[in-house]
Order: C-alpha cells, then structure tokens, then sequence
C-alpha cells in the first residue's frame, strides 16, 4: 500500500496528459479539413515575428495598461511551471522536494523565491483583469459576441488562476521544513502565521492537499484549453509564424481563376487541352468560401488561436458606428463551426455527413459581410496575427462569384467596369478629358 | 480652370520615339469624378512645373479592377488587371505614380502575381522626391501657420506603411500639422474602402465619414488633408455634415502643394 500515492499520481497524469492529446489530435484534423498554404517564404521574417510578436509580445503592449499586466501573467504562468516539473517528479518517485537534494540551498531557494513572488504579481494582475471585466465593463468585453460561453470562459480561466497561485502559496507555507530554511520564502512566510497553532499533522494534511489539488488543477486547466480561447497560450506561436507577411493591402489573386482568364484572354490556346493540364488538384470545387473546408489552413488555425479579446472590433469602423459586423465574431463563428464539423466527422465514424448547414448564413449573415471596408485595422489590432479579413473576402468572393449574390448598387458598378472600363456610366473615350475643362 | 495642361499620352510619345520618365497612372476617380479630376489637375501642374517628363494612357487606360476585387469579383479583377498589363507591358512601363492609394496598391502588389512588374509610387512620395531633389521648389507661404491634419488613406498606410511621405511633404509648407487621435497605423477608415464607395452602408448609428470627420474636427483644423480621391469625397461630405464647410477645406496634399 506504501506506493499507493505514487500510483494514483501516475493514473492522474497519464489520463491528463493522455485526455490532452486526443484533443491535440482532433484539433489537428480540425485543421486540415482546410486546404493548404504555402509558407515556406520569408523565412526569416516569420522568426522574427514569432520572436517579438508572439514571445516579445510586441502588439499586446501597444495598449499599455493590459498588455503590461498580460505580459506579468504570461511570464510568471509560464515560470512558475517550471515547478511542476519537481511535482511531478516528488510525486512519481514519492520525494518530497527533489530540487533540494539536486541544487544548494540559495540556488533553490532563489527559485521558489521568484516563484512566490511571481505568484504575488499573477494574482494581482488576474484581480485587476476581473475588475476590467465584471466592475469597468471595457466597451470590448461587453460586446453582443461576448455573451454565454466566451463571457463565463473569459472569467473562469481567472478564478483558476487564483486558485492555482494561492495553492502554490499555501503549499509553500504549510511546509514547515521550507518555512525552516528561511530560504525562498518570500511570500510565504507572510501567509504561515494563519495557520500558527495548528499540530504537525494538521499542517502535513494541509500542505499535501494543496500540493495534490495543485497539480491536478494544472491538469484540469490543460485540458481545459481545447475548450476555451486559452488554447493562445500554445497556437499563439505557431499561428504567428504563419501570420501575413506580405504587405496588409495585398490580397491573393485566385489561381484558379488566373486559369480560366487566361485561356479567356488568349485566342490560341486550346480550350480542350488546357482543362486537363490543371484538372488535378489545382481548380476547386468553388470559388471563394461558404463553409470551414472552403478556407486555408491558416484562417482554421486562427479561429482556434482567438483570444476573444476583441482589439480588432474594438478598432472596426463598421463595429464602431454600429453595424453588425465583428471581426471577432468572424473569428468565432469560424471556430465554432469547425468545432460542429468536428463533432459531425467524429459522430460519423471519420466521414462529414452533410448536415445541412454552412459557415455563410448559418453563422455569419451577408450584412456582415458587406459591411467591411476591408480597411485592414482588425488584422492591425490583433496581438497575435491574426487575419479575419480574408475571411470576409473569401466569402464574398463566394457570394459574388457562386451565387451573383451581390447588393444591387454593387452590380451595376461591376457591370460598368465590364462594359466601360470604369465602375461609372461613362465612355471610355471621355477618359482624358479632365485636361481640357 | 483654363490653364493649359501638358498632358502627353504614351501613344504620342511611342510615334516620336520617346519614353517618358515616368506614367501617370490617372485612375477612375481621377478620370470621371468632378472632386477627383481638380486632384489630376493639380498634379499635372506640379508634374510641369517641376519638367517632369511624364505621360498618361488616356483612353489606353481602364479600370485597375481594384474595386471589384474588394466587392468579390476575382473573375473582373483578373481580366481588368490582364489588360492593363497588356497595354503598359506593350509601351515597356518600368516606373508609375498615381493620386490612388487603390491604384498604388492592387498594381504595386496584386498585379506581379499576373505578369506585371513595375515601380509604382504614390503621388506623395514623387512629390517628396521632387522636393528634395531640388526638382520643385515652394515659392509662397500660402499655409504659413495654418492647422493641417493629414487623414490617413487605409491603403497607403496601413495597407503599405507609408506614413512618412504625405507627412513630410506637408511640413515644407510651413503649415502647423496637428494628429489625430487614431493616426497612421490606428488611423479610422473613411468610409469608402470595400467597395463601399459604391453602395450605401449597412444599417447602423452613423456613417464611418461623419465619425472619421469629428476626429479631424477635434484637432481644429483649418484645412483636412487627404491622400486618396476617395477620402477626399468622404471627408468632403463629413465636414458638410458638420455644416463647417465654411471654415475647414478638405484638400489632397497635390492641390495643397500646387498652391504652395
Ligand atoms: S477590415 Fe473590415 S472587419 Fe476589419 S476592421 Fe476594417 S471594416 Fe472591420
Ligand atoms: S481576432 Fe485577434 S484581435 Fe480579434 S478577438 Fe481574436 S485575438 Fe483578439
């Protein structure tokens, strides 16, 4: 019975971690339902995005006061788990503290040191977010796409952050050879006097009850990310090394309709032959998007990385003077329904069963879409390179394309292009006659 | 307007064997519209006056294609774009202005992709070029203390990130440039970007003109600045609106500089 303990701490972690990865695993599939980009260009700059946007944060701080306090909970997340690393190691071989049989005691103790003190910021810094959210009520947390759910999700990922640090804390106070060493005990030794008075074992107790719902808590909250917009903490790299590189006024030309312009344009090439030449994975079964499949694998992905945060609509001209649209939105839509095509593929034993509903009109809502000035502020404001104005494009190309499904006014300016050359009624002979009047 | 323009034409320089300097890329707007052609015709000014030797395609020239892009319409675009490459490829084109940040960008970035490659600039980075090259001097000082604010076109800026240009042609007015709250990468959209231009906006508490216009007005200005014929309607209309169109100017920076 002795290896009980280390027993269970093994099932815990191998389910935790285990759970974890069948969700990678889906998340991954998820993604691939999109078709393929090419991003082996600007290698270079793509590193170099990953390293100031991503890791150096660079677009967060450009709003100072939640970008400073983002950057503190960041740093200090990501540090303090380096101590989980001992915990998992005390727990599996039944050791109490193995960095101190491992490093001097000052080397340990500056450790848990900047943990605790790390700890301290984190807690304060998720105070102040909750207040932003629940008490200031910031115009961009209050937003119509922003209730249900993604509000509960936006404050739950907070209360787990307190619980998470007062339990690192309490652990470390309720341990009384650590309080002894007086080394690495920062924050601690403030907090060990409540419970002075207490006898040995109940301090024991006290100090392994934080220490397991410690670690199991850092379980839970892994596997809580494929459900939350959390999951930013790991796709935020990845997806900014695949963010735009190109300058931001520049949109893709479709290659299959480059094809079919071509063989339009030029009076030689045989309209038999050249079908065959791209026929083979080149020319989609539609022009632009109405559904998830329909997008790249890089707007999948970032449907997965969005914070929520709502910069970019915060910064939308259409949002601002109250029309419908939200890049946000945009961004959640998308992931909610690949998330429902998910669930569909996983129902069907890996096959799509057409349930009848798409990303345009079930989701996103042609008034939103024509409401975008493609102004390009959204991709501008989003901290970690996000594009969701190439996914209105795509689907106005859809639109447009597949189903002439444009307003009025905007037919009558593309057929002035197409008759006259210029998106008015007016003869092209009449072109240069602004230098005579 | 009766100054006489020279305005040469790539097909009369071709039949004397000649090869501008550089091809005014005029657009539609400039072409059609009755605010945006004033915007031509003060850029044809400075081009002479600074003996630049330029020409324009005239009736050789046709849509970019840039707005149907924007609308959706890949297919209009491509075949737009095909035949202008077509025409400036025939007169070998290797450097382009234009007064459209929509011309700049879909030429300058989208039409690469289909086999046109040229050197294409914003009419506010020639005429910086212009200044600085000794090529054009301003003789008055017709802005003299006046309060500029310079509205960021969305696809010069953040579109391309040309912020400096327009900026830097406006300090040598001597005129006093104030920024807005939202300016170069933050600037606010007009309004008219998307297509938007074309058609009215969706239901919704106000129109983007008239929320860019209050940021222009909370600077004071006497005269708001533009870099894109577009703008220059939807800040035109925005200060109309405002019912201030007796005190504030809304003028792109050639006209500013073809008066300075
Ligand atoms: S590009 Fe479209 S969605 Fe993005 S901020 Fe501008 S208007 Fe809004
Ligand atoms: S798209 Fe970017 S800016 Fe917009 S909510 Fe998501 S993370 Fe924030």
């Amino acid at each position: 019975m002795e290896y009980l303990p280390n027993i269970i701490f093994a099932i815990f972690l191998i389910a935790g971690i285990g759970y974890f990865a069948k969700n990678v695993k889906k998340l991954i599939r998820n993604i691939k339902l999109g078709h393929k980009v090419d991003a082996s260009d600007h290698t270079s700059e793509r590193w170099k995005n990953v390293v100031n946007i991503a890791l150096g944060q660079s677009k967060m701080v450009k709003r100072p006061v939640s970008g400073f306090l983002h950057v503190i909970v960041y740093v200090g997340f990501v540090i303090i788990n380096i101590e989980v690393l001992e915990i998992i190691i005390d727990g599996i071989f039944g050791t109490h503290r193995i960095g101190l049989s491992i490093l001097p005691e000052s080397v340990y103790g500056f450790l848990i040191g900047s943990f605790e003190i790390l700890a301290l910021l984190v807690l304060v810094s998720v105070i102040i977010f909750w207040i932003r959210r629940n008490v200031i009520k910031i115009r961009r947390f209050i937003g119509s796409d922003l209730k249900g759910w993604p509000k509960s999700d936006g404050n739950i990922i907070l209360y787990f952050e307190v619980v998470l640090m007062i339990l690192f804390l309490v652990m470390n106070a309720t341990d009384t050879s650590f309080q002894n060493m007086e080394a690495g005990n920062v924050v601690s030794q403030f907090i060990a006097p409540w419970f002075e008075g207490l006898s040995a074992g109940t301090l024991f107790t006290i100090e392994r009850t934080a220490w397991w719902l410690h670690i199991v808590g850092i379980l839970v909250f892994l596997n809580y990310l494929y459900f939350s917009k959390h999951l930013h903490i790991l796709l935020a790299f990845p997806n900014v090394y695949y963010g735009k590189v190109v300058p931001k006024g520049k949109f893709n030309n479709l290659g299959a309709v480059t094809a079919e312009v071509k063989l339009m344009m030029d009076p030689d090439a045989d309209p038999y032959a050249a079908p065959a030449e791209t026929a083979e994975d080149e020319v989609p079964a539609k022009f632009g998007a109405s559904d998830v499949m329909d997008l790249s694998q890089v707007q999948l992905l970032n449907a997965y990385t969005c914070t929520e945060c709502g910069r970019c609509t915060s910064e939308c001209p259409a949002n601002l003077t109250g029309k419908k649209l939200s890049p946000r939105k945009i961004m959640m839509d998308t992931r909610d329904r690949l998330e429902e095509v998910g669930k569909n593929i996983d129902a069907n034993n890996g096959e799509f069963k057409d349930d009848g509903k798409q990303l345009l009109g079930d989701y996103i809502t042609n008034e939103e879409l024509w409401a975008c000035t493609t102004c390009n502020a959204c991709v501008e404001a989003c901290p970690v390179s996000i594009d969701p104005l190439s996914i209105i494009m795509d689907m106005r190309r859809y639109l447009v394309m597949e189903q002439s499904a444009a307003p009025m006014e905007l037919n009558n300016m593309m057929t002035n292009i197409e008759n006259n050359g210029a998106p008015w009624p007016y003869n092209q002979m009449d072109r240069l006659n602004w230098k005579d009047e | 307007m009766s100054e006489q323009l020279k305005v040469p034409t790539m097909a009369e320089m071709m039949a004397e064997g000649k090869q501008p300097e550089i091809l005014f890329w005029v657009g539609s707007a400039g072409s059609y519209d009755d605010r945006a052609k004033k915007i031509t015709r003060a850029f044809v000014k400075i081009l002479n006056k600074a003996n630049v030797n330029f020409a324009v395609l005239g009736t050789e020239e046709s849509n970019t294609g840039d707005v149907a892009k924007r609308a959706g319409n890949e297919f209009l675009f491509q075949m737009q774009a095909v035949m202008n490459i077509e025409v400036l490829n025939g007169y070998e084109v290797k450097r382009i202005v234009t007064c459209d940040p929509h011309s700049y960008n879909c030429i300058k970035n989208e039409y690469p992709g289909l086999g046109g490659n040229y050197e294409v600039i914003h009419h506010t980075q020639f005429i910086k070029e212009l200044i600085s090259s000794g090529r054009l001097t301003l003789e008055g000082n017709t802005y003299k203390g006046k309060r500029i604010t310079f509205h960021d076109p969305c696809y010069l800026g953040r579109g391309n990130g040309v912020y400096d240009a327009p900026r830097d042609v406006l300090k040598k007015t001597n005129a006093t440039l104030v920024e807005m709250k939202r300016h170069k990468s933050t600037a606010l959209c007009c309004g008219a970007g998307g297509a938007q231009m074309f058609k009215d906006a969706e239901p919704g508490d106000k129109e983007v003109n008239v929320l860019r216009t209050e940021d222009a007005l909370e600077t004071q200005p006497q005269i708001i600045a533009t870099g894109c014929p577009y703008c220059n309607t939807m800040m035109t209309d925005g200060v109309k609106f405002k019912e201030k169109e007796s005190e504030i100017k809304v003028l792109d920076i050639a006209e500013l500089i073809a008066d300075a």
